[in-house]
C-alpha cells in the first residue's frame, strides 16, 4: 500500500471519499510522522487527538451517508499564530506562553467546519517577524533539506512560516497555514521546495490571529501542489464581519477553474527584479520558468517597476509602526506573561514585563516603529513611507496595464545555515526584496518550486498577480508546476 | 541623522520595555544601521501623491448600532495572569 503521508491534499480527499482508506488511518499514519520528527522541531504542541477527532467525525459521517466538507478526512497543521479554542497559542513567544483562546480564529475555524483535523501548532519566527525561523521562543526549526556537501549544516527552513513549511517538506502534514506580511508564506515555501499562496489583502479574515502589521499581514495555505493550495484557499477565504479590512466578495471556485492553458495571457518580466550581482542559479531557474510559460502559450514582455529598490525600506518602515502599535497590548494584565519586579509599580510592571516577555528581533522592530511614529519624526519616516507605498502600488498597476501576471525569484537565494545571516539584522531583511513589493501593495502572489540548485536545495519562482485574480495566480504556477516536475524530497535524516 | 544612547533610551521607554545600560549601547549601532538604510526613502519624489490608506479598495462598512455579544467575562479574564472578584488585577496605581 502507499505510504498514506506521501499522498498530496487532494489524493486523501478523494481517496477517503472512494474508499481507499479510513480518515483514521490517514491521521495516525501523519501523527506518527509528527511523532518521529521532534529534531525538526517543526511543532510547539502536537495534538494528535484533535487530528483523530476529526478523523473519526469523517468516518462516522462517510458511513452514515452525510455529506462530507471538502476537508473531510484531511489533518493539516495550524501555524501558531491562529488562536486555536483550547490550544496553546503563542505566536513562538514567550510573552504568551501558556495562552489558551478562548475562541476560534475565523481562518482556523473554517477549516475545521470543512472537516479538516489538527494535527499541531506549528513553530513560526517569534510574533511572525523573521526570515529563518531563528528568533521563535521555542527554538529554531530546522528544514528537512541538507546541502549534498555533507557537511550536514542545519539549514533554515525560512521564515516566518518555517513550521510549516519544514513540517510539509518532511511529510509530516500534507498542508498547513502560513501567514504572509512580507514573504512569510512564499519564502518558506521556496526553502523547502513547496507551493504556497499570499492572496489579496482582504480575501482571508485576520480576525484571531495575532496581529503583526495590519495593514500587511494576509493568511493563505502552504501545501506541495498548487491544487492543493487552491483546495485550502477556497476553504479559507471568505467575508467576515468581524475583520473591517474584509473583501465582501463570493469566494471563486479555484481549483475547478484550475487549467494551465496560458494562450491570450501576458506575462510580465520586471527588469529591476534582476539586479547585477543576483545569484546565477536564480536568474538561471528564472530563465527557465520564462520559457515554461512562454511552452504554456503565454506571450512575455519586459515591464518595469520603477519603485522596486525603495520596498524594503518602505516595509521596514511601515511594518515596525504597525507593530509597535499592534505589540502595546502585551501588558502584563490581560494575558500572556507578567513580570512584576519586588515593589514595582504598574509602569515598571510594564516596561518589565516586555523586557521579559519579547525577543531581540521583536523589541527591535518595536523600538524602530515607535521612533518612526513619534513626535516629530511621524512625517519624514512614516507618511513618507506611506507616499512610496502608493507609488510602489502604481507601478504594478501601470505593468499590468500591459500584462496579465508578472514572473520572478521568490528568494535571492536557496536556504542558508542556521546561523550565517542572524548577525546582521539588514542582511536578514534583504531576503524579502522579491516578496515584500507584493505585499505593499496586496496583490495576490504564489511560491512554487523550480529545481534543486547545485547544492541539492530547492529554489523556486514566484508569479504575482492582479489584485482579485488568484485564478491566473495559481494557473501560471499550476503551468510552472507541470513543467518543472520538481519531485525531489529531503531524504530522511531525522 | 542618527540617533545617540539617550534617545535609545528615550525610545526603550516610549515603548515601555526596561533596558539594561548594555543593552541600549549595544542597540545604538544596530538602530543607527536599519534607520540610515530607510531614510533613503528621503530621496524619493513623492510631489502631489497622497499617502496610502488601504491597499485595495473596500468601503468602509457600518453595522446596526446593537449589541452583538457581550456576556463573557469569565472568558475574558480566562487568561489573566491576576484576575480577583471578577476585575483584571494590577499593583496600586494611586497612593
Amino acid at each position: 500500500m502507499t505510504d498514506l503521508t506521501d499522498l498530496t491534499v487532494a489524493d486523501i480527499r478523494d481517496g477517503f471519499r472512494g474508499g481507499d482508506f479510513s480518515a483514521r488511518e490517514v491521521a495516525e499514519a501523519f501523527n506518527a510522522n509528527v511523532a518521529a520528527a521532534k529534531a525538526l522541531n517543526a511543532f510547539i504542541v502536537e495534538t494528535p487527538e484533535k487530528a483523530l477527532g476529526a478523523a473519526d467525525a469523517a468516518d462516522k459521517a462517510r458511513a452514515a451517508g452525510e455529506t462530507l466538507g471538502p476537508l473531510a478526512g484531511v489533518p493539516i497543521g495550524m501555524k501558531d499564530l491562529f488562536c486555536t479554542q483550547g490550544v496553546q497559542t503563542t505566536a513562538a513567544s514567550h510573552m504568551l506562553e501558556g495562552f489558551t483562546p478562548t475562541y476560534e480564529s475565523t481562518v482556523s475555524g473554517k477549516l475545521w467546519a470543512a472537516g479538516a483535523g489538527m494535527l499541531g501548532k506549528l513553530n513560526l519566527d517569534q510574533f511572525a517577524m523573521g526570515s529563518s525561523n531563528e528568533t521563535s521562543y521555542y527554538g529554531n526549526v530546522i528544514s528537512p533539506w541538507r546541502r549534498k556537501d555533507g557537511g550536514n549544516a542545519a539549514l533554515a527552513p525560512g521564515g516566518s512560516s518555517g513550521g510549516s513549511s519544514s513540517a510539509i517538506a518532511a511529510r509530516l502534514c500534507p498542508a498547513a497555514t502560513g501567514t504572509d506580511t512580507g514573504g512569510s508564506i512564499r519564502q518558506p515555501a521556496a526553502f523547502t521546495g513547496i507551493s504556497g499562496i499570499k492572496p489579496t489583502y482582504g480575501r482571508c479574515s485576520r480576525w484571531g490571529i495575532v496581529a503583526f502589521a495590519s495593514s500587511l499581514d494576509q493568511a493563505g495555505p502552504m501545501a506541495r501542489t498548487v491544487r492543493d493550495n487552491a483546495i485550502l484557499l477556497e476553504v479559507m477565504s471568505g467575508f467576515d464581519p468581524k475583520d473591517s479590512t474584509s473583501l465582501d466578495l463570493a469566494v471563486p471556485q479555484w481549483e475547478a477553474h484550475l487549467s494551465s492553458d496560458l494562450k491570450g495571457k501576458t506575462v510580465g518580466i520586471p527588469r529591476e527584479y534582476r539586479p547585477d550581482g543576483l545569484n546565477a542559479e536564480i536568474s538561471a531557474m528564472w530563465d527557465r520558468g520564462i520559457e515554461w510559460l512562454k511552452d504554456a502559450g503565454a506571450e512575455v514582455v519586459e515591464v518595469s517597476l520603477p519603485h522596486t529598490k525603495y520596498a524594503l525600506p518602505t516595509y521596514y518602515i511601515i511594518a515596525p509602526a504597525e507593530a509597535s502599535s499592534n505589540l502595546a497590548r502585551y501588558d502584563g494584565v490581560r494575558y500572556g506573561q507578567r513580570d512584576l519586579p519586588d515593589g514595582a509599580g504598574l509602569q515598571d510592571m510594564y516596561a518589565a514585563t516586555r523586557a521579559a516577555g519579547f525577543g531581540p528581533e521583536v523589541k527591535r522592530r518595536i523600538m524602530i516603529g515607535t521612533y518612526v511614529l513619534s513626535a516629530g519624526f511621524y512625517d519624514a519616516y512614516y507618511t513618507q513611507a506611506q507616499k512610496v507605498r502608493a507609488l510602489i502600488a502604481r507601478d504594478f498597476e501601470l505593468a499590468f496595464e500591459k500584462c496579465d501576471l508578472l514572473l520572478t525569484p521568490t528568494a535571492p537565494s536557496a536556504s542558508f545555515a542556521l546561523g550565517e545571516k542572524q548577525a546582521d539584522p539588514l542582511a536578514m531583511y534583504l531576503n524579502d526584496v522579491f516578496t515584500v513589493p507584493a505585499s505593499l501593495a496586496g496583490l495576490p502572489a504564489m511560491a512554487v518550486p523550480g529545481g534543486l540548485d547545485a547544492a541539492g536545495l530547492p529554489i523556486g519562482l514566484q508569479v504575482i498577480g492582479k489584485a482579485l485574480d488568484e485564478q491566473t495566480v495559481l494557473n501560471a504556477s499550476l503551468a510552472i508546476e507541470e513543467r518543472a516536475g520538481f519531485t525531489a524530497r529531503p531524504d530522511k535524516w531525522w | 541623522m542618527s540617533i545617540d544612547l539617550q534617545t535609545v533610551k528615550k525610545i526603550a521607554s516610549l515603548s515601555r520595555i526596561s533596558v539594561t545600560d548594555a543593552e541600549a549601547e549595544a542597540m545604538v549601532p544596530e538602530l543607527n544601521n536599519i534607520l540610515g538604510w530607510v531614510e533613503q526613502l528621503g530621496e524619493v519624489d513623492v510631489t502631489g501623491v497622497q499617502p496610502m490608506t488601504a491597499v485595495i479598495p473596500n468601503q468602509q462598512r457600518l453595522r446596526d448600532d446593537v449589541v452583538t455579544d457581550g456576556n463573557v467575562r469569565d472568558k475574558v479574564l480566562a487568561n489573566a495572569p491576576q484576575a480577583e472578584h471578577g476585575f483584571f488585577a494590577v499593583p496600586k496605581v494611586i497612593e
